[in-house]
């Protein structure tokens, strides 16, 4: 649908000659130097850049790049492919839709911050810049080359508005794409199938990086590497290819969850991966609360408290007050649903006569009532259901069918670890919560949520009624956190009531899921799932922070509402309303004949 | 046309201290266009809101078609009123099918489950919501522009979308608060006939408005609120020629006007001195 609108217009590549750029020089000059200093970087890689394996990631070898160094090399690349990209290379074109010089500038930052990200990190680290090689002072020189050639290549100034700041003139994306030739469909899916492969292969590298440095540096190549690819025009072109095959994209997506456990030797990365979907999961279902019927809860993890404690108290666990009962998986899932979509109507019937910042502050506060409750329902201060703060330990591990997920498994060559099966299990798992919420949200209740969101009186008045169908929104939203706790509280052997407070300094609580799904992006299911991944990577990554890891991520929140306000993944309307010309929020183009024109018919 | 769509008792509304509306009867009859009319302030739109729920009325009943309504929005909407508002309440970020489907809410039955288990039910119902909702957007003239946000439509065809999304909740009567606030001429005229239109579909339609012409060449009754207090009801000849409504809206010359002997004074001075020039300059001089 996206690219009917951004008809192919003649006057895409803006080339008024007397357009210079920051740094006088002439532009093919500028593209050459670009061109010349990205394969410059790239192959700078291959040197030493210091003396010391002391730096994490041994960046000593003459030859052969390591760690960060791998980083700086894919950068380089990057750029380097542009720039080929922009002199019109055959076979290239593809890269630059929109033929702009945004993504030569972005892709060269990005080598630039890399590199002397970690000529910076070496020099610190090891006390002082003498203890880089040649190969570092070269790697930080021949990065900094395409970003000169950048900001020498004349700004665009996108033809609707000349009034662009000079910085922002040249990270901006223009507003009209050329529309993409049609392809054939086999084409559009091997190309799916190949961005879910690339894809799969960045997260994995992600998740696996062994130290802070090198996430940092990868968190570096991967924004402005996405950032790049964003103003290139060539996400726009992927999600239209994704509209166009979304049930084969959504397959390729799960295909690429379940592959994940087996990229990995280590099972602790898979630890990581199966907490990544817990998190993920509990997001989603706030997703619905949140993103689709507007309510703000800040009490949410309750929920997936409610379930993990439902699923603790049945698994068997002897410390379990009712030791005796254990239930198969399937029933205490189910329980844990049950049991949370209770809780959900319990809390709902009272506090959603409550609209706006009342609610979130009632959310809250039963959100902080369950966790005193369970602390405290210890026999002493109250009935003995809970074991208070000692919580309920030795849960036993699931067997389902035979498949003890305690124990390694070999299939077809892979050893799947304890946490790879439950990792599984929680694909299954998303798997539900992805299906019920694309369906409830695309059908009568799902736009009567989005109505009361937009406008409640009105919604009313339309014969919503309101608080049945928000209690219907917050029971569902709490059932699916209940159904991710029941497998959360196997995973991790014990439930206790720490972990389901407001806000901590590690996710799952109650501010880190709101945030998940804000930074993600509300009402889309991949945005919550990005947003949980990265939420939970940053603290498990950034140790080296310790206790500013809070602030870090305070800040790139607020630097990330500034300049991203709609969220990493823009939902379809916020996409429409932010992007979608030949409107009335869009003056330039408004048209005052009382007659619509009709040739805005195909949007 | 004899039989009453609606039925409104002694409604009153009273805020505290002031009382927004005051005892008013009212009745509209199938197939009928009703006008209210009356200056700011009067309470046409607290009576609207008494009529469609919004507001509980502090005395009272309203009833459509013989059955009493119980004061909470979705029940009347459900009972077969809708309404338009007057300052446009759209779901600004939502399409404009979605617009209408919205409306479509409690002319469909499907539940969650309906939604997660999406059996045949399901879809022939979503299907035939959709093909309802094309229908009323060709009515209305917005099909071209169905995947389009609302907030992104021009001020004139977001009126005509919430006409549409109303209808789309196959009422028996349309409330319409203000359909042309804001509107040219031209866009006046386009609705005036829509308003025809969808009295011709069947649906009585009572409009609160302000622009007199388009009222009175409307309605077939017309009935005037002032101090929330229905001062007139009656075609639009009976009420345009009653003076108590010019007196409403214009202000009334009343009896012993104390104007009138200023006035009278004012010319007897303005005779004498036309009649003795000297006696002007004097005083002018004087004056200096």
């Amino acid at each position: 649908m996206t690219e009917t609108t951004k008809t192919p217009a003649p006057d895409a590549m803006p080339t008024p000659p007397a357009l210079r750029g920051l740094i006088p020089l002439p532009a093919a000059a500028a593209r050459a130097l670009l061109l010349a200093g990205g394969i410059a970087t790239a192959a700078s890689a291959f040197l030493a850049w210091t003396w010391t394996d002391e730096f994490p990631g041994d960046l000593t070898f003459n030859g052969y790049p390591g760690g960060l160094q791998w980083l700086t090399f894919t950068a380089g690349v990057l750029t380097a492919l542009f720039a080929l990209a922009s002199y019109g290379v055959r076979g290239l074109g593809w890269l630059l839709p929109a033929r702009n010089n945004a993504p030569l500038v972005l892709t060269a930052l990005g080598g630039f911050t890399v590199t002397w990200f970690t000529v910076i990190a070496i020099s610190v680290e090891l006390g002082g810049v003498v203890n880089l090689e040649p190969g570092g002072w070269i790697a930080a020189i021949a990065s900094l080359l395409p970003v000169l050639g950048a900001f020498a290549l004349p700004q665009e100034r996108t033809a609707a508005d000349g009034t662009k700041e000079t910085l922002k003139a040249y990270i901006a994306k223009p507003d009209r794409i050329p529309a993409p030739q049609a392809t054939s469909g086999w084409v559009q899916r091997a190309v799916i199938t190949a961005v879910t492969i690339i894809g799969l292969g960045v997260f994995t590298y992600g998740i696996d990086t062994e130290y802070g440095q090198l996430f940092v540096g990868y968190l570096f190549v991967v924004t402005f590497a996405m950032w790049a690819i964003h103003t290139a025009g060539l996400l726009d072109r992927f999600s239209a290819l994704v509209a166009a095959n979304r049930s084969f994209t959504l397959a390729m997506g799960f295909a690429a969850a379940i592959a994940f456990p087996f990229t990995q030797t280590d099972d602790h990365y898979a630890n990581i991966g199966v907490n990544i979907l817990i998190f993920g999961t509990v997001a989603l279902g706030l997703n619905i609360v949140v993103g689709l019927a507007g309510l703000l809860d800040l009490g949410y993890v309750a929920f997936l408290g409610v379930g993990a404690y439902t699923a603790a108290l049945v698994s068997g666990s002897e410390f379990s007050t009712i030791s005796g009962v254990h239930l198969p998986f399937w029933a205490s899932a189910l329980a844990g649903a049950a049991a949370s979509l209770v809780f959900g109507v319990l809390i709902g019937a009272p506090t959603l006569r409550l609209r706006g910042d009342y609610l979130a502050i009632v959310t809250l506060g039963f959100g902080e009532i369950f966790r005193i409750a369970v602390n405290n329902m210890d026999g002493d201060s109250g009935p003995d259901v809970t074991n208070g703060p000692n919580g309920i330990a030795n849960i036993p591990d699931l067997n389902l069918l035979g498949f003890n997920f305690g124990q390694a498994h070999d299939i077809g060559g892979f050893t799947l670890g304890r946490f790879a099966n439950y990792y599984l299990l929680m694909v299954l798992i998303m798997a539900i919560v992805v299906l019920v919420y694309t369906r409830a949200a695309d059908s009568r209740i799902g736009r009567s949520w989005i109505a009361i969101r937009e406008d409640e009186t009105a919604a009313t008045a339309m014969g919503i009624n309101g608080f049945r169908v928000k209690l219907v929104a917050f029971a569902l939203g709490a059932a699916l956190a209940g159904l991710a706790g029941t497998v959360s509280a196997h995973v991790t052997y014990s439930v206790v009531p720490t972990p389901y407070q407001f806000a901590g300094s590690t996710p799952p609580n109650s501010a880190f899921l709101l945030a998940a799904v804000v930074l993600g992006g509300m009402g889309t299911v991949a945005g919550p799932l990005l947003g949980a991944a990265l939420l939970y990577l940053l603290p498990e990554k950034l140790v080296f922070l310790q206790d500013k890891s809070l602030l870090a991520f305070g800040i790139a929140l607020i630097l990330l509402m500034r300049f991203r306000p709609e969220g990493i993944i823009a939902n379809r309307r916020r996409q429409l309303e932010f992007h979608e010309t030949g409107q009335l929020d869009v003056p330039k183009q408004t048209t005052l004949t009382d007659e619509p024109a009709v040739t805005k018919a195909g949007a | 046309m004899t039989t009453p769509v609606l039925e409104a008792r002694g409604v009153t509304m009273r805020f505290g201290g002031l009382t927004a509306v005051r005892s008013v009867d009212f009745t509209v009859n199938a197939g009928e266009i009703v006008g209210l009319i009356g200056p700011n302030g009067a309470g046409k739109t607290t009576f609207f809101n008494c009529l469609t729920g919004l507001y509980v009325p502090t005395e009272g009943t309203v009833s459509y078609k013989g059955t009493v309504l119980p004061p909470k929005p979705h029940l009347v909407t459900q009972a077969g009123i809708a309404r338009t508002f007057q300052n446009i309440r759209l779901f600004a970020n939502m399409t404009v099918l979605e617009n209408v489907l919205v409306g479509r809410h409690t002319r469909t039955k499907e539940g969650l489950w309906s939604a997660l288990l999406r059996g045949p039910g399901f879809k022939k119902a979503e299907r035939a919501s959709e093909e309802r909702a094309m229908e009323l957007l060709e009515f209305i003239g917005l099909a071209h522009k169905r995947d389009h946000l609302a907030r992104n439509l021009p001020y004139g065809e977001q009126r005509k979308l919430e006409i549409a999304r109303a209808m789309a909740s196959e009422p028996g009567l349309l409330l319409l608060d203000e359909p042309t606030a804001g509107m040219n001429p031209q866009e006046t005229r386009a609705t005036e006939e829509l308003v025809f239109a969808i009295r011709d579909k069947g649906i009585a339609v009572l409009l609160i408005e302000h622009d007199m012409r388009f009222v009175f060449n409307l309605s077939d009754r017309v009935a005037v609120l002032v101090q929330g207090e229905k001062l007139v009801e009656g075609t639009s000849d009976v009420v345009q020629a009653d003076e108590r409504v010019i007196a409403a809206y214009l202000g009334e010359p009343f009896e012993g006007d104390p104007g009138e002997a200023e006035a009278a004074e004012v010319e007897a001075a303005e005779a004498a001195a036309e009649a003795s020039p000297s006696t002007t300059s004097s005083t002018k001089g004087e004056a200096k």
